[in-house]
């Protein structure tokens, strides 16, 4: 028998620190979070000073601007940031809408119609000289980046993965 | 009968009272400042030639005559929330702090629950709690959509709130933005008043004034609680505050309302309520082309 607890499917659990302090099978730490978005993205680490990282269901990662009692049994804490269950960790939509600003790389800005099609939750061929893999598609908005949405690049295709409740039919951008 | 009627008596000028009852809403957004600025987020309709007007009494508001809040590139990132103009006052009047505890007991669908959270720079903590689980997927989308990391939800009967999940015992502020009869959103819903009863008016009074007396009592000594509803009813409002004003610690402080108002009412039909709550506000629609609301503020005094 493992001396690691279960992980409880309607309890959120607190992030161990690092691998090394975990005490439920299978949880990710949040140094290993912090490392997946400045690997993947180019996010400083220190952008996620203050939020603390829960675990409720297996691989449904939430962050928190505060502190809580772990275990604790709530219908939400915070905002859902990443999916960790799949080998390819995802980021939830929310959290690249969010914090995703912060990025410096696997960043693709989009505009005109194909910002359009994202938005409507559309697969479109596009060309990406970068790594495949997990996305944040981005467009310009006076100068400055703004994340749209998390998509999934594979085969010449940019795939949405915006969430069928945030699909939105919207004009295509017109440049600045 | 039109249930309206029975608070002719209380306006000042009934004609403009059931002209504007009849008059659609104006489409109203907040600007949700966790992800863009005011300045922002009027610059990108612009960009996109969506007009707007200013709301003049506060710079996060925004009415937009011809659009539909939803379908353009603003609202997709999360910078605009759909909000009717009225319902932004009660946050306003409960002025949570960043890092501060925040009870709202009654927080689906949300607007008024993320609204708080923008206040408090998403710094802090919303216990956002609804009873009613189906309502708090709505909660949680518009939460999530808006980028909100302060809320904690929970589903319990706001009647009798249990700390138990939590390492504290009480709030430092509470709101109950109560369940009502919903008479002031008449111009949103039509058909609101045709299933009005007065039997529903005093059942949910019940509710409101169980609801009320739990976050008095779960919030410090020295804490706001602010209590809203969208009615006319004196039962689901001025009856409510003196209700708790006798069971509970707490008294009613005044506060300058941002809209026009007038003050909440000392007697209705057979009954009287304590004086002090002639310094709660009634909102009717025809002083600010708004919906109809009730908003009063209190403090617990032990």
């Amino acid at each position: 028998m493992s001396d690691e607890a279960k992980n409880v499917g309607q309890q959120f659990g607190r992030l161990p620190a690092t691998a090394a302090d975990r005490e439920v099978e299978g949880r990710v730490s949040r140094e290993a979070v912090l490392e997946f978005f400045a690997d993947r993205f180019g996010i400083d680490p220190a952008v996620f000073e203050g939020f603390s990282f829960w675990e409720k269901g297996k691989g449904k990662i939430w962050i928190f601007a505060a502190d809580a009692p772990s275990p604790i049994r709530v219908e939400g804490l915070g905002m859902t940031v990443l999916r960790t269950r799949q080998e390819h960790w995802k980021p939830t939509q929310s959290a690249i809408q969010r914090f995703g600003g912060h990025a410096s790389k696997n960043v693709i800005e989009i505009g005109g119609e194909a910002a359009a099609a994202f938005a409507r939750g559309e697969d479109q061929e596009l060309d990406w000289d970068g790594d495949w893999g997990y996305l944040i598609a981005a467009r310009d908005v006076g100068g400055e980046r703004e994340p749209i949405g998390v998509g999934l690049y594979v085969y010449g295709e940019l795939r949405s993965t915006v969430p069928k409740g945030n699909q939105e039919s919207l004009p295509p951008l017109s440049a600045e | 009968m039109n249930p309206l009627e029975r608070y002719a008596p209380l306006v000042d000028d009934e004609a403009a009272f059931f002209a504007a009852c009849e008059r659609p809403l104006p489409s109203v957004v907040r600007v949700n400042t966790i992800k863009a600025a005011p300045e922002r987020a009027r610059r990108a309709l612009e960009h996109e030639g969506i007009e707007y007007e200013p709301v003049g009494w506060h710079d996060q508001l925004l009415r937009l005559p011809e659009a539909t809040p939803g379908t353009n590139w603003p609202y997709f990132h999360g910078w605009l929330h759909g909000q009717e103009e009225v319902s932004a006052v009660p946050a306003l009047v409960l002025d949570p702090q960043p890092g501060e505890r925040i009870w709202d007991s009654c927080a689906a669908p949300g607007s008024k629950t993320t609204q708080l959270s923008a206040i408090m720079d998403d710094r802090g903590v919303v216990v956002g709690n609804d009873n009613n689980l189906g309502r708090l997927s709505s909660l949680r989308h518009n939460a999530e959509r808006l980028g909100v990391t302060n809320l904690v939800v929970t589903n319990q009967d706001g009647r009798n709130f249990s700390f138990n999940p939590f390492e504290f015992d009480e709030f430092d502020r509470a709101i109950v933005d109560a369940p009502c009869s919903c008479e002031g959103t008449v111009r949103k819903n039509p058909t609101t008043l045709e299933e009005w009863t007065l039997e529903h008016v005093h059942s949910v009074a019940a509710v409101q004034k169980g609801i009320l007396s739990r976050a008095v009592q779960a919030t410090k000594p020295g804490g706001t609680v602010v209590y809203s509803t969208c009615t006319f009813a004196p039962e689901e409002n001025e009856a409510v505050v003196d209700h708790v004003l006798e069971t509970e610690d707490c008294e009613v402080v005044g506060f300058d309302c941002p809209l026009d108002s007038v003050s909440g009412i000392t007697e209705w039909e057979d009954d009287s309520y304590d004086s002090s709550v002639e310094q709660t506000h009634r909102i009717y629609p025809h002083l600010n082309d708004t919906g109809g609301f009730y908003c009063a503020k209190l403090e617990v005094t032990a």
